[in-house]
């Protein structure tokens, strides 16, 4: 499958959403997605996600733990729009509805290797106080039109956000061909590293 | 380190002290036991515990024979191990083993292991447990094991530690650490450890196992762990020696130990200590961790002797219940520690000193400030805390409250108000904007501070300080000091001796000059000679000047140190005491008179002399100059004279030119200063010399002869002791030895340490001798010290010094200190004998001689960087020490770069470098000298430019034009741009190579067409041009609005619950919703549910799908037989009320004649075409059919982009047409139509709807019933309709004509509409030319009727063309319609509005929101709607509505909804009190009361004057009343509140017509015709195509007819005359007419009529085109298209 002279390169996420800090919460569930560029394709793997349920620990740690496996293969002409994973936590509040606690998007690591990744969780402020009750009392509580937009700039000035927790996302990336095609993503002092764990240099015609 | 044998020893020593004093901890355990076990302990482990304290005598028993014992039981471990001891044990042995086997004697190290396993085989024997054996002794000793154990625990992780420390090895015990809780000391395990070992007997162990089970098995139910069988199987096949191991580690950690108290202390400390852990084992008795204490024993029991295994996890985890203090407990305990304040009221009692009573200076009629407001609990509570307090008494005042200064805060503003709307703003309060300003210490940090080297350091060392005057200076001191600093003067002056110097130097120059005289001996002096002659001269004076004033200055210095010792000496005297150590001694030094006579006066003589050449040379020049001057003021003389002469002369002559006279003035005034007439100089006095420099020589210098005087001040007076004193005095002492001086290091102003306060001495001198190291971060600004004075606690600033920092090279060790002077202009007196500061003081009993002193004195410090320990200065690179300054105006500062900081003025530098004659060859100066030059050529030029991004060029890797050249950037920026062409471009390959110029084609063809007209596509050039016009217009547009359209609310982003309002329209959340609540549920009731709406974000292609529902058809004509007969007379002049009634009527009674009843007249279908899907419904039967099906059609979107903008752009179109199915039958043979069916269908086209994706998108669904687009002739069928059956609806439907089709046409799943952006636009501002207060009035009107009626459209300002708000009215103005429209007929007025309508309709329809993809709904004006040729409703709307006008009708624009369009504009009429309604781009009219008016709702009216609002009830046409006049029903815009500020309308005076161009249109014609016929024939591939040229030329005759009657009632004619001339053909066909805008439509319009698709081997086909031309190129093109199909 090795080209000498490739036309895409391939980054391979896998890695799981380990879990969550949601002090006040309990019971939250999450969603994931991918947002990435024109020239990004999803080759193989799956594009979203919804976890299952998580409770918080009986022990001391107060943390949720999903354990939520992401396996996605993307493929791509271009490094702009380097996919971001959006990840939406969404639990019961007081009277059992069930209403978003947090949105959160980071990039994926572009070095190939284990990361670990903790992204802040926020979620939109209700625009008056009277809202902001009558969206307690009712149960819907303001949320993105699309969870995606929290990956992108446009439009944000007009949003107000409340901090909510942490999400902890670990990756583990391969990518492929991204050398040849001119990217190199690992540092300098790693490249000889990376040389020798790579194999497609022996093959080259 | 001693041998293992002495180490043993040693122990075994230590351990018998500890036996003997093992008794009292015993006791001390005893006794606190119970009292613990009361208090606490509720569980089983109480009981265990109180059993310890019964169980102690056998304890004691056992260790009184503990050393037998032992030995024995050695013994008896060996030989039992020689027996079984299996070797693997010592392998199972922990790391831990192996360590302390390094530090043990091997064999006794066997021996110990030997000894453990033997243990542990008894053990086993020792099984099953005797559940009865539960002996207090056996309890006890089990819990004295515990204990011990625990001890041992610790005492093993100590030594473990120990071990490690020595022998630095990995050392696993540190595993056991959660166990090893108890920090107890190791002599508590020791003497345990003996207990343990004493109670080792056989016996007693048995029965110890037993009580050690029972106690595991409690814990074991407790905690779950296995059960006593799991176990005791568990325990018999495992065994580990890991006790022994514990036991040999208390081993080593003794022998370890005793090692260090070898070294260090006795073992008798050891006993004293062992008590104290006696007692703090009594203390322990008290805390909680008893409680670990306790329970722990039991699972070490287990872990030591029972489970024999390997460590398991179970091992390390200990399971324990929770914690817990009773609560009263814990309140009580909480009550010694914390303090809670009450929040009673404190007794004023309390708070004032005794037998005080309360004073309230308000009552005393004191003004006493409001209080700030506290809360009156929160105030006892602080009053509690601080009466609790020290010293809390002084925060109350005089009436027992808590001192509190008034409130500050002021009720209302004191700043004056900034903003007065009308005045201009107090200049005073003008805001000034400064430019900003860097902070201080931004970037002032070291560079590499942080790094290992980077840490800088200065010292400065304060060494200390003398006051030159200080306030508590007595006269004496003032003398003193003074005469201290005389003598200083002198000493420095003699040091230097400079008179010497110079009068040596005047020697040497008399020398020279003597000697180069000599040597020329006065004859043949060369210039050159001359000239350095002179030059010496100059300097010998230079210097003789020189000498005199250090010559007189030394005399005075030496005269005032005399005068003030005598002055001190005397004041000694009158004070009767001496304060000062000061004795001045002068030493006189006899010298030979006669020399020194002699000497004198040969210097007196040769000054003479010199004088006397000098005042020579002095005459002579002054003589020359007298000279001359004398020659000029002759010679000026002269011309004054001649002058005058002169004028004379002239004023006589003319004496009427003022110019001349201001000549004559002006030469007056050149001459008119006059030299002063130089006086001859005085000859010098020679003898005067002499006696000058007698007397001078006289004053400054010694008298010929006169001793030497040496002045030699010493501090060897003793100084009087203070009993002697007068009173003053001792006052005075007495408070200077109260003083105290301490220095506060400031460095970039802030303290950063301070000295040690030091008192003052008698003499006025303070040591300090203190270094601060003064580690730096930020670059030094300056260093400052201040000097603070304090009596008694308070201190006072003296003074402050600032010292320099330091250069780079200063560094400790090498520089001297410095003494800085300060002082102090502080006004301080005092009663006793000090002098006091800035106070006159008078040294002598007369009063006279008043002088002023300031505190002064100097600071002896020193600041410099402190040097490394590796002789490294900590001092920041010198390149760096520019004091802050900015590193770019470095680089231009050349003179911070040769290190000479400071040196900023560029000329000082230049005078300064000229002054000391620097050496231009010495390369120390090389760049000075380079300085210099550039200095000299002009000013260090800055750069005047300043450029942001300077690196820029660094980062272009390619240049612009390669850039521009490459395939793959142009690809990706034009993506960016979202041409459309690229908008959604997947995936832009990777490499260049990959990119095919093709991608760009279209694009590049697409610039380019800006340029060259495609005749092709748009075979009319005026209409190329308007396309290209109308795109440039939109771009503009589109970049106008590209910002709002990235224009974000919150709404676009968040979804949110409506601010709930009860009550109200639409979204009354709290208050409907709380009634719906409330409701039954009504289950045969159903209700509409809203159909969730999907963001068009994350769809794809297939996800949307067109549901079109067919209902049912109305009045399709019908076919008509082959034999008709001629109709009934045409219809010449007809009247808006005869076209409703008498047209049918006619044709219900022609029809009726011709048909009988029942029969199948017509079989028509539906056919839906959307994108090329083609669908159609299932054939039913009769003109009025009903069909009630659904069909599904699928979308797909340009490009798979789905967002709303992309979908707002789609053109497409969804056509539904009629067709009639008709069933020939085609058996050739006779014989089998008894057998067989063979019938060919055909299908011809009866009529068809379309209607605009855009519209169905934006209106979500449509649903309605509408009219059919039939041609206005329909060979082979007849526009009636059967009576009989339907007789009564017959008079409703009768009034109006055409066929209908009810439909309901929608999205699934539903898209939001795009109108957020119409939204949107509301929010954006823009341009306008409107006044303020319309715009506001405007807003004020639209969003009051948006309120009370939300589904009336309310406009008031529309944006034209240019982007700019213009108010609606201003659109409506009459316009004359083209002359010749008019004057088609001149006589009737009703033929021509037709017309003038119909010339509208012909304008070809294009809508806004397809042009401006939903951008915002554009209206333009009448002229540029003409010049375009396109337009929408509105455009359509206001051109007829302003050509009814200007034809004199009273005309309205009606703003509403309509049906399929939505919102939209018609023209309303009133005509002989009806009102008609106009669709103007359709040309269709309706009457009010017309049930198949296409408009729904009517928002609002417009006219030229005014907008009237609908607030009827109802909206529909029918049932509404259009008098605007009632102001019940039309709410004006313009009102008497706000009348009209007289608008001028947006629209020209007059509309120019072009005339048409015939000849332009036919040519038109027959392209159009060309292009058709070659599309007919490439639609059908399979079959030949036969053109029959004689029906062509028919239909092309009737066309223009068509044309001239407006597509009506000619068709019977016609038709019949076609029947006449093709009678053996049977017809089907029907003209089509179509506005004219592009080829493309006509195409699409002839091809959904499927004229084509007739597949019959013998038809023919005829075609027929007009274009009938109107002015201003509007278009009328005919189409008309039949298939012939031979009968015969």
């Amino acid at each position: 499958m090795t080209s000498p002279n490739p036309s895409v390169f391939l980054l391979m996420i896998s890695g799981q959403i380990e879990g969550a800090q949601f002090p006040e919460y309990d019971d939250l569930y999450c969603k994931y997605c991918f947002v990435y560029g024109h020239d990004w394709a999803p080759t193989s793997g799956l594009e979203e996600g919804i976890s299952q349920i998580t409770s918080k620990g009986r022990g001391s740690t107060q943390s949720l733990v999903w354990n939520f496996p992401l396996d996605i293969t993307f493929k791509s002409t271009n490094p702009f729009g380097w996919p971001q994973i959006v990840v939406s936590v969404y639990g019961p509040d007081t009277f059992g509805n069930d209403v978003v606690r947090g949105y959160g998007a980071v990039h994926i690591p572009f070095t190939p290797g284990k990361h670990t990744r903790t992204i802040p969780m926020f979620v939109p402020e209700s625009t008056s106080r009277l809202q902001k009750f009558t969206s307690w009392l009712m149960g819907r509580r303001p949320e993105y039109t699309d969870p995606k937009v929290v990956a992108q700039g446009e439009g944000r000035e007009v949003t107000r956000v409340r901090s909510q927790g942490f999400v902890t996302l670990q990756f583990s990336i391969i990518t492929k061909d991204m050398k040849k095609l001119g990217y190199d993503t690992t540092s300098g002092e790693q490249a000889p590293a990376t040389r020798l764990a790579g194999t497609e240099q022996p093959y080259r015609s | 380190m001693s041998t293992p044998s002495d180490l043993r020893d040693k122990l075994r020593k230590k351990r018998r002290a500890l036996q003997e004093s093992l008794g009292k901890v015993k006791d001390d355990t005893q006794a606190l036991v119970p009292s613990d076990s009361d208090v606490t302990k509720e569980n089983e482990r109480t009981a265990v515990e109180k059993l310890t304290g019964r169980g102690d005598d056998p304890g004691e028993t056992l260790r009184r024979s503990l050393k037998a014992q032992r030995m024995k039981k050695k013994k008896k471990l060996l030989e039992e191990m020689s027996m079984e001891g299996p070797p693997e044990e010592e392998m199972v042995n922990e790391e831990i083993t192996a360590v302390q086997e390094l530090q043990h004697d091997q064999e006794e190290h066997s021996v110990e292991t030997l000894a453990e396993e033997g243990r542990s085989v008894r053990l086993q024997r020792d099984l099953p447990p005797l559940p009865v054996a539960r002996a207090d002794s056996s309890l006890s000793e089990s819990s004295m094991r515990q204990r011990m154990r625990e001890k041992l625990r610790v005492a093993r992780s100590k030594a473990a530690s120990l071990l490690q420390q020595e022998a630095s090895l990995e050392q696993p015990s540190h595993l056991r650490g959660p166990r090893d809780r108890e920090t107890l000391t190791r002599f508590d395990r020791e003497t345990d450890l003996d207990v343990h070992e004493e109670e080792s007997s056989f016996a007693a162990r048995v029965k110890f196992r037993d009580a050690a089970r029972k106690a595991t098995r409690d814990k074991r139910t407790e905690t779950g762990l296995p059960t006593e069988e799991e176990a005791y199987k568990f325990f018999t096949f495992n065994f580990d020696p890991e006790p022994q191991e514990s036991r040999r580690k208390d081993r080593a950690k003794k022998k370890t130990r005793s090692t260090d108290d070898e070294e260090n202390e006795g073992e008798e400390d050891e006993e004293e200590e062992e008590e104290e852990t006696g007692r703090a084992r009594a203390r322990e008795g008290e805390d909680e961790s008893r409680e670990r204490d306790e329970d722990a024993p039991l699972v070490r029991d287990e872990e030591e002797d029972l489970f024999i295994i390997d460590q398991s996890a179970k091992d390390f985890l200990e399971l324990k219940k929770a914690d817990y203090i009773g609560y009263n407990r814990r309140v009580l305990r909480e009550r010694e520690i914390f303090f809670t304040p009450s929040t009673r009221p404190v007794p004023a009692s309390c708070k004032l000193p005794e037998n005080v009573q309360p004073r309230y200076l308000e009552d005393e009629g004191l003004y006493v400030g409001e209080r700030p407001p506290v809360a009156l609990s929160n105030q006892n509570i602080l009053e509690n805390r601080i009466l609790k307090e020290d010293g809390g008494k002084k925060w109350f005042g005089d009436d027992g409250r808590i001192l509190a200064l008034p409130d500050p805060i002021k009720e209302s503003s004191s700043r004056p108000p900034l903003y007065h709307l009308e005045e201009e703003l107090d200049p005073a309060l003008q805001t000034v904007y400064r430019k900003p300003l860097k902070s201080k210490y931004v970037n002032r940090y070291i560079a590499g501070v942080g790094d290992t080297q980077g840490d800088y350091q200065l010292d400065v060392d304060v060494s200390g300080l003398i006051f030159s005057h200080h306030p508590l200076f007595s006269k004496e001191h003032v003398l003193g000091a003074r005469l201290a600093q005389l003598y200083d003067q002198y000493l420095s002056r003699q040091h230097k001796n400079l008179t010497c110097l110079l009068t040596d130097k005047l020697n040497g120059l008399r020398n020279t000059i003597r000697n180069m005289l000599e040597l020329h001996s006065g004859e043949g002096i060369s210039h050159v000679t001359q000239q350095r002659i002179a030059e010496y001269k100059q300097e010998v004076r230079h210097t003789r000047q020189l000498r005199d004033t250090e010559q007189e200055k030394d005399r005075t210095l030496l005269k005032s140190i005399i005068k003030v010792w005598k002055e001190l000496k005397s004041l000694r005297e009158d004070k009767g005491c001496t304060n000062t150590p000061y004795k001045l001694y002068i030493r006189r030094e006899e010298i030979q008179r006669a020399l020194d006579e002699q000497e004198q006066e040969a210097e007196i003589l040769a000054e003479v002399a010199e004088l006397q050449a000098e005042s020579e040379e002095d005459y002579e020049r002054k003589l020359n100059e007298y000279k001359r001057k004398h020659e000029e003021w002759k010679s000026w003389k002269k011309k004054q004279k001649t002058l005058k002469k002169k004028q004379k002369q002239r004023r006589q002559q003319s004496q009427d030119v003022d110019e001349e006279e201001e000549e004559d003035e002006h030469s007056e005034e050149e001459l008119g200063e006059e030299p002063v007439k130089p006086e001859a100089p005085e000859k010098p006095d020679i003898a005067g010399l002499e006696q000058q420099v007698r007397e001078k020589a006289a004053k400054i210098r010694r008298k010929p002869g006169e001793p030497v005087l040496v002045p030699e001040l010493t501090a060897s007076n003793p100084i009087t002791p203070n009993e002697a004193c007068p009173r003053g005095e001792i006052s005075r002492r007495e408070d200077v030895s109260k003083r105290s001086l301490f220095v506060k290091v400031l460095y970039n102003d802030k303290e950063v340490s301070r000295t040690d306060s030091r008192s003052l001495n008698m003499d006025f001198r303070v040591h300090f001798g203190q270094i601060f190291n003064l580690k730096i971060v930020n670059w030094p600004e300056s260093i400052k010290l201040q000097i603070y004075e304090g009596v008694s606690s308070s201190s006072s600033l003296i003074a402050e010094v600032c010292v320099p920092v330091p250069e780079s090279s200063v560094l400790t060790g090498s520089t001297p200190s410095e003494e800085l002077e300060f002082s102090s202009n502080q006004r301080v007196t005092f009663n006793h004998e000090g002098v006091g500061s800035d106070v006159p003081v008078s040294f002598t009993n007369d009063g006279s001689n008043i002088q002023t002193l300031l505190t002064s004195g100097k600071l002896s410090c020193c600041v410099s960087w402190a040097v490394g320990e590796d002789d490294i200065p900590l001092a920041p690179p010198s390149t760096q020490h520019g004091a802050g300054m900015h590193s770019g105006l470095r680089q231009m500062d050349a003179i911070a770069c040769i290190g000479a900081s400071g040196l900023n003025d560029m000329k000082r530098l230049g005078k300064w470098a000229a002054e000391s004659r620097l050496d231009p060859n010495d390369p120390n100066n090389a760049s000075i000298m380079q300085l210099l030059s550039v200095a000299s050529g002009g000013e260090v030029v800055a750069p005047d430019y300043f450029r942001l991004e300077q690196l820029q060029e660094e980062f272009n890797f390619l240049s612009d034009e390669e850039l521009e050249r490459s395939r793959r950037f142009r690809l990706i920026r034009l993506r960016s741009q979202e041409e459309p062409e690229f908008r959604n471009f997947k995936t832009i390959p990777a490499t260049e190579r990959e990119i095919s110029e093709k991608v760009f084609e279209e694009y590049d063809r697409r610039l380019k067409e800006g340029e060259v007209i495609d005749t092709k596509e748009h075979i009319d050039a005026h209409r190329a041009l308007v396309a290209k016009y109308l795109q440039k217009v939109r771009e503009s547009v589109i970049n106008r609005f590209l910002i709002s359209k990235h224009h974000y609310i919150l709404s676009d982003l968040v979804v949110e619950e409506e601010v709930p309002s009860i009550g109200g329209p639409g979204q009354g959340v709290l208050g409907l919703n709380l009634f719906k609540l409330a409701e039954p549920k009504r289950p045969l009731k159903p209700r509409r549910k809203e159909r969730k709406k999907v963001t068009a974000q994350n769809l794809s292609d297939g996800d949307i799908k067109l549901l079109v529902n067919i209902i049912r058809g109305y009045d399709i004509p019908i076919r008509k037989p082959h034999t008709s007969k001629p109709a009934a007379g045409s219809k010449g002049a007809r009247s808006y009320t005869e076209t409703f009634t008498a047209a049918s009527t006619s044709q219900t009674a022609l029809q009726a004649s011709e048909w009988p009843l029942g029969q199948p007249v017509i079989r028509p279908f539906v056919e839906v075409s959307f994108q090329r899907t083609l669908l159609q419904t299932s054939t039913a039967e009769g003109p009025n059919p009903c069909w009630n099906e659904e069909l599904v059609l699928p979308f797909s979107a340009p490009n798979g982009d789905y967002s709303t903008s992309s979908l707002q752009a789609v053109r497409d179109e969804v056509f539904i047409s009629i067709f009639d199915e008709v069933l020939h039958d085609v058996v050739e043979d006779e014989r089998e139509r008894g057998s067989s069916v063979h019938t060919r269908i055909e299908r011809h086209w009866l009529g068809s709807i379309k209607i605009p994706f855009s519209t169905i998108y934006m209106q979500s669904r449509i649903d309605g019933t509408f009219k059919l687009g039939t041609p206005s002739v329909l060979l082979g069928y007849s526009k009636e309709r059967s009576l009989g059956s339907e007789g009564g609806y017959d008079a409703i439907r009768s009034l109006s004509e055409g066929t209908f089709l009810t439909l309901f046409i929608t999205i699934e799943p539903q898209l939001v509409p795009g109108d957020s952006i119409r939204e949107k636009m509301k929010d954006v501002k823009f341009d306008t030319q409107e006044v303020e207060r319309l715009l506001l009035a405007c807003e004020i009107f639209e969003k009051d009727a948006g309120q009370r009626y939300p589904d009336r459209p309310c406009v008031t300002t529309v944006v034209d063309i240019n982007g700019k708000t213009v108010f609606i009215t201003r659109f409506i103005r009459p316009l004359p319609p083209p002359q010749e429209l008019l004057d088609a007929f001149p006589n009737n007025s009703q033929e021509a509005t037709e017309l003038v309508v119909r010339y509208v309709s012909l304008i070809p329809f294009l809508p806004d929101s397809v042009s401006f993809a939903g951008i915002c709904d554009l209206w333009s004006t009448c002229d540029q709607f003409l010049t375009l040729l396109a337009g929408d409703e509105e455009e359509h709307a206001v051109l007829l509505c302003n050509y009814f006008l200007s034809m004199g009708k009273k005309a309205w624009l009606i703003i509403g909804t309509a049906i399929p369009e939505g919102p939209t504009a018609y023209v309303l009429t009133q005509e002989q009190n009806r009102y008609l309604i106009w669709n103007p781009s359709t040309g269709q009219y309706y009457g009010q009361h017309d049930t198949f008016c296409p408009l729904q709702t009517v928002g609002c009216l417009v006219n030229a004057d005014n907008v009237w609002f609908n607030i009827q009830l109802y909206a529909t046409p029918i049932r509404m009343s259009f008098d605007v006049t009632k102001p019940k029903f039309w709410k004006p815009f313009f009102s008497r509140s706000f009348p009209d500020p007289g608008l001028s309308s947006v629209q020209p005076e007059d509309l120019v017509y072009r005339r048409t161009d015939k000849a332009y249109a036919a040519e038109l014609q027959d392209r159009i015709e060309k292009i058709l016929r070659e599309k007919i024939m490439e639609w059908r591939p399979r079959h030949p195509t036969r053109w029959n040229r004689y029906c062509t030329s028919t239909l092309r005759q009737f066309l223009p007819k068509l044309e001239m009657s407006g597509g009506r009632e000619v068709a019977e004619e016609h038709r019949l005359e076609l029947q006449s001339l093709l009678g053996d053909y049977r017809i089907s066909g029907f003209p089509l007419h179509l506005p004219f805008s592009e080829i493309r439509p006509i195409i699409e319009a002839v091809y959904s009529t499927g004229v084509h698709n007739v597949e019959a081997p013998n038809v023919e086909f005829a075609l027929a085109v007009y274009v009938h031309p109107y002015p201003s190129n509007v278009l009328s093109v005919w189409v008309y298209i039949a298939s012939l199909v031979r009968t015969r």
